[in-house]
């Protein structure tokens, strides 16, 4: 039986179970000091003065800097928009950092940090994409003239689609601020020796941070080690140069001491960076069947106080995808990115695509409100057909490789009983002791698999191929070492089984290592659900390279043809004389042994590296639907059902692609019905705590009905797509449609996430919209 | 100036002379070195830190380490039996994939283990309030409800040594 697609429990499990996984924090040196920030309390202000003088005399305190002192470069970011690692002159947004505190112990170094005294000049803040693109706006880089520092006009409008069109509609969206607050942290510990400087840091691609530490601090590579022991989630959240990184650097070498900062969640509120926060205007065309003949899209992408790289590529990949599953013949997209002092912006799980899909699926649903159209059914006219891939969209970026949308919502349909829930609808809108039901549809698609050659440098990376070693040890047994850094996926396991599957060795006898530059060959890192469409198809080739040499040197062993060598249980034998065989332990003890070898075969050619790449990305798409109660009393919405039909092509571990589901369907649930990233008019976060931040708990959150359908990736050979990020896209629209679907009879057609009691009270109250 | 303070943890007694505001979680931490218990928050809400005192889960960062001066205190560690084998709600976790980034699990573990002896054939409705007080950001809990359902099914765990892997 094949073990790839084997529902196999985990190999990471048994260490984090028993207390012995290790986190940074967990990492404690001789003579580790404790790194502590004073952030700014204002969102827009000048820096006058900082005094530092009490906090150097606070017990415990063993120094205390700010940007004056240590005279930093910028941190890596967009030409002439770096920010920089202390504050310089001025703030942009509460939680910035301005000066550092190190001391003996957590609690001196918080104790330090409350001693220092900063005096600013405020400013006007501007808090919105409305406030800061105002006239005489205040700016956050008056040098600029302007708080929107990049900006694409539509080529074609195509206006006169529109006017002459059976029917237009114009909707205004809202993709609420999120955090991704992974439960872990950001944190790093820096030990800058006489031999170089090693980093242990909770971040999703360290090759990626050990080259730009190594750039900034002007240290060659080899000297510069960054190690990601086990981390603690990231989402998106933890591929970000935010100052701690590099300051911890400096430190350590100033002091000649290891130096570790472990982020209170507090201060992880407003310094890590936030996602979505992306404002939209969507015009639509269509005729009297549904179908859509002309789309507009103009997104504005707030950016909070600095303009990350990442951040910026956002309403692109927005604008690519905003198609969805649907043939469009005339799309027109335009987008800008906006300064604000709000926390920066960046990637968070789904990174542009659920926005993308938030705005599409909520057209689907006008255009059924406006046709009093099934919204299945105005989705069924508009579908790519399943025989029309390669698909190429309006954007260059995007051509969809595979798929099956109308399949996905037959599925679907197969797993839900719609009619009686439709039936349960209209009768519970009469029925006063019931709460209202609603129905939502998503029929979504994301890019996954980052990605073809030039992808992901366009995000400041260095390649988007994914490193693969695997070197068979003596025993027979199996290391990997890639560059995916995986923080959860399960893709020690997921790798092995791919390896077990193309090697023939047990899977107990595999191993996969990950997240030490020191000794892994140069990465990439974990991002845009690529590790099993780029790492794992590495794998596989690394797989069958290895067992083409352990062919040869089986077949010289046993005097037989390397093609009549067969691999099987562990053992390496002639075809049809099962007799004539040899263990993969001796034939990996031979691949040392230059006398055992075959003339033309050194030592050590069961060791290979592969530079993974891909032609394309992949496309992972699916179909999901949301059945919401709401209490007609108190607006209350509560998710009854979750019916999710994913598509992402061959599955290694459905048990962990499952899990992968119901991480992402979470958060997409959490960004529609809980989670919002608050200021109030002067830039104060009002939702800095898990208190006011309402991430949802086990009691919040349903249990989900999954399906399955298979379109396998033609671009690697594996068939795989992709699944991290699946439910995160998939979820928000189809949780949307079912809240607005449940009070579409008052004659709302809208309602903005996050769809709080009180929002839905409102309009249950007649304050429709 | 620091105050004398110990306690016993998973049956060892550890006696430490600490700065009176110590938090539980950093005793436990920073004193004893035992780092299987985590901080994901600091307004209570997150539950990584989540110990047992005397039996009963608390959340170990609002604690004082003196007020659990001369009392029992059980973490992650002290889950297994001495032998290695995982007890029935570790098992649980590993079989349901319960747990992804593996940050919140040792709170998890722990706030599980406390329900079972509370509620030994907890509903799913009674495991999820339960629960309420641990953030899990990785699974959508459902794997979590199966986790400890399957410790409840299976009250003797399955003897399963640390390190083997399936």
């Amino acid at each position: 039986m094949s073990i790839v697609g084997a529902k196999v429990i985990r190999k990471e499990d048994p260490n984090l179970l028993t207390g012995r996984g290790q986190f940074v924090d967990d990492i404690q040196p001789i003579g580790t000091t404790h790194m502590a920030f004073v952030r700014s309390t204002e969102a827009h202000a000048l820096i006058r003065n900082i005094d530092v003088t009490a906090a150097l005399e606070c017990e415990g305190v063993v120094g205390v800097w700010t940007a004056a002192d240590l005279n930093l470069p910028a941190l890596p970011g967009v030409p002439g928009l770096e920010r920089p690692a202390l504050a310089t002159g001025k703030v942009r947004f509460v939680g910035e950092a301005i000066a550092v505190v190190v001391a003996e112990s957590k609690y001196a170094a918080a104790d330090g940090t409350e001693l220092v005294i900063v005096d600013y000049e405020t400013l006007e803040a501007v808090t919105s994409i409305d406030e800061a693109t105002a006239d005489n706006a205040p700016l956050l880089y008056e040098e600029l003239g302007s708080n929107t520092v990049a900006e694409v006009t539509t080529a074609d409008d195509h206006q006169a689609i529109f006017d002459g069109a059976p029917h237009t509609e114009t909707i205004k969206l809202v993709n609420n601020r999120c955090t991704a607050a992974p439960i872990e942290t950001n944190a790093c510990l820096a030990d800058y020796g006489p031999a170089g400087l090693t980093v242990w840091a909770s971040f999703q691609a360290p090759h990626h941070l050990r080259n730009r530490i190594s750039a900034w601090l002007g240290i060659p590579q080899d000297q510069c080690r960054v190690i990601t022991p086990d981390v603690g989630g990231g989402f998106g959240q933890k591929i970000n140069f935010t100052p701690e990184f590099f300051v911890a650097p400096v430190l350590s070498k100033i002091l000649n001491r290891p130096v570790k900062y472990s982020q209170t969640r507090s201060e992880a509120m407003t310094s890590m960076y936030h996602g979505r926060a992306q404002e939209q205007e969507v015009d639509i065309a269509f005729d009297d069947n549904g179908k859509i003949l002309a789309l507009r899209v103009f997104a504005s992408q707030d950016m909070g106080g600095y303009a990350d790289g990442t951040g910026m590529g956002m309403p692109v990949l927005t604008t690519a995808m905003s198609a969805g599953c649907y043939v469009i013949p005339n799309v027109s997209i335009a987008w800008r990115n906006v300064l604000t002092n709000t926390t920066p912006i960046a990637a968070y799980r789904g990174a542009g695509r659920p926005e993308a899909t938030y705005l599409i699926e909520r057209a689907m649903d006008h255009i059924s409100y406006k046709l009093d159209m099934d919204p299945t059914e105005v989705r069924r006219q508009n579908y790519i057909p399943k025989d029309s891939f390669p698909y190429q969209t309006h954007s260059e970026l995007a051509v969809y490789d595979s798929g099956n949308f109308e399949g996905a919502l037959d599925e679907l349909l197969n797993i839900m009983d719609y009619e009686g829930l439709k039936e349960e609808q209209n009768a519970n809108r009469t029925n006063p002791e019931k709460p209202l039901l609603g129905i939502g549809f998503s029929s979504w698609l994301e890019i996954a698999g980052f990605g073809p050659p030039g992808s992901l440098e366009g995000f400041g990376h260095l390649g988007s191929w994914e490193s693969v070693q695997i070197r068979i040890q003596p025993d027979g047994s199996a290391i990997i070492y890639t560059g995916a850094s995986p923080h959860g996926q399960g893709t020690v396991t997921t790798f092995a089984q791919i390896a077990s599957e193309y090697l023939g060795i047990d899977f107990d006898k595999i191993s996969v290592r990950h997240g030490d530059t020191a000794t892994i060959p140069q990465g990439i890192g974990t991002m845009g659900s690529r590790q099993v469409a780029v790492g794992g198809e590495g794998v596989k080739n690394a797989s069958l390279k290895i067992v083409e040499n352990a062919k040869s040197i089986a077949a010289h062993k046993l005097e037989a043809n390397p093609e009549d060598i067969e691999v099987t249980d562990g053992n390496l034998f002639v075809k049809g004389t099962p007799s004539k065989s040899l263990s993969w332990a001796e034939v990996a003890t031979f691949s040392f042994q230059r006398l055992e070898l075959p003339e033309d075969m050194d030592p050590g050619s069961l060791d290979t590296t592969i530079l993974q790449e891909v032609p394309n990305f992949s496309f992972p798409s699916g179909a999901y639907a949301c059945v919401i109660e709401i209490d007609k009393q108190t607006g209350d919405a509560r998710i009854r059902d979750m019916y999710l039909v994913d598509d992402c092509g061959t599955v290694i571990n459905p048990l962990l692609a499952e899990g992968q589901v119901h991480g992402g369907v979470a958060q997409g649930i959490a960004q529609a019905l809980f989670e919002e990233f608050t200021y109030d008019e002067n830039g104060q976060p009002t939702t800095a705590t898990f208190i006011d931040y309402l991430m949802p708990g086990a009691p919040d959150l349903p249990s989900y009905k999954s399906g399955r359908i298979n379109t396998p990736n033609p671009n690697n050979s594996l068939g795989a797509k992709g699944i991290g990020e699946s439910g995160s896209v998939g979820t928000p629209p189809a949780v949307i449609n079912a809240v607005v679907d449940a009070v579409r009879h008052l004659g709302v057609t809208h309602i903005d996430m996050p769809a709080t009691p009180q929002k839905i009270w409102e309009v249950l109250q007649g304050g429709s919209k | 100036m620091n105050y004398p303070t110990s306690m016993t943890i998973n049956g060892t007694n550890y006696a430490k002379s600490v700065d009176p505001r110590t938090l539980l979680v950093h005793f436990i931490r920073e004193e004893c070195g035992l780092t299987g218990t985590h901080v994901g928050c600091d307004t209570s809400n997150c539950g990584a830190c989540t110990v047992l005192l005397d039996g009963d889960a608390v959340k170990s960062c609002t604690v004082l380490a003196v007020q659990a001066n001369n009392h029992q205190v059980t973490t992650v560690e002290g889950l297994a039996s001495e032998n290695g084998a995982f007890s029935p709600v570790q098992e649980g976790f590993r079989q349901e994939h319960g747990l992804q980034c593996g940050y919140c699990t040792p709170g998890m573990l722990m706030a599980a283990t406390a329900l079972l002896k509370e509620i030994p054939k907890p509903t799913e409705e009674e495991i999820r309030q339960n629960l309420e007080g641990n953030l899990c950001r990785c699974t959508g809990y459902e794997m979590i409800v199966r986790s400890v359902q399957w410790a409840a099914d299976n009250p003797d765990g399955v003897p399963v040594a640390i390190g083997e892997n399936s």
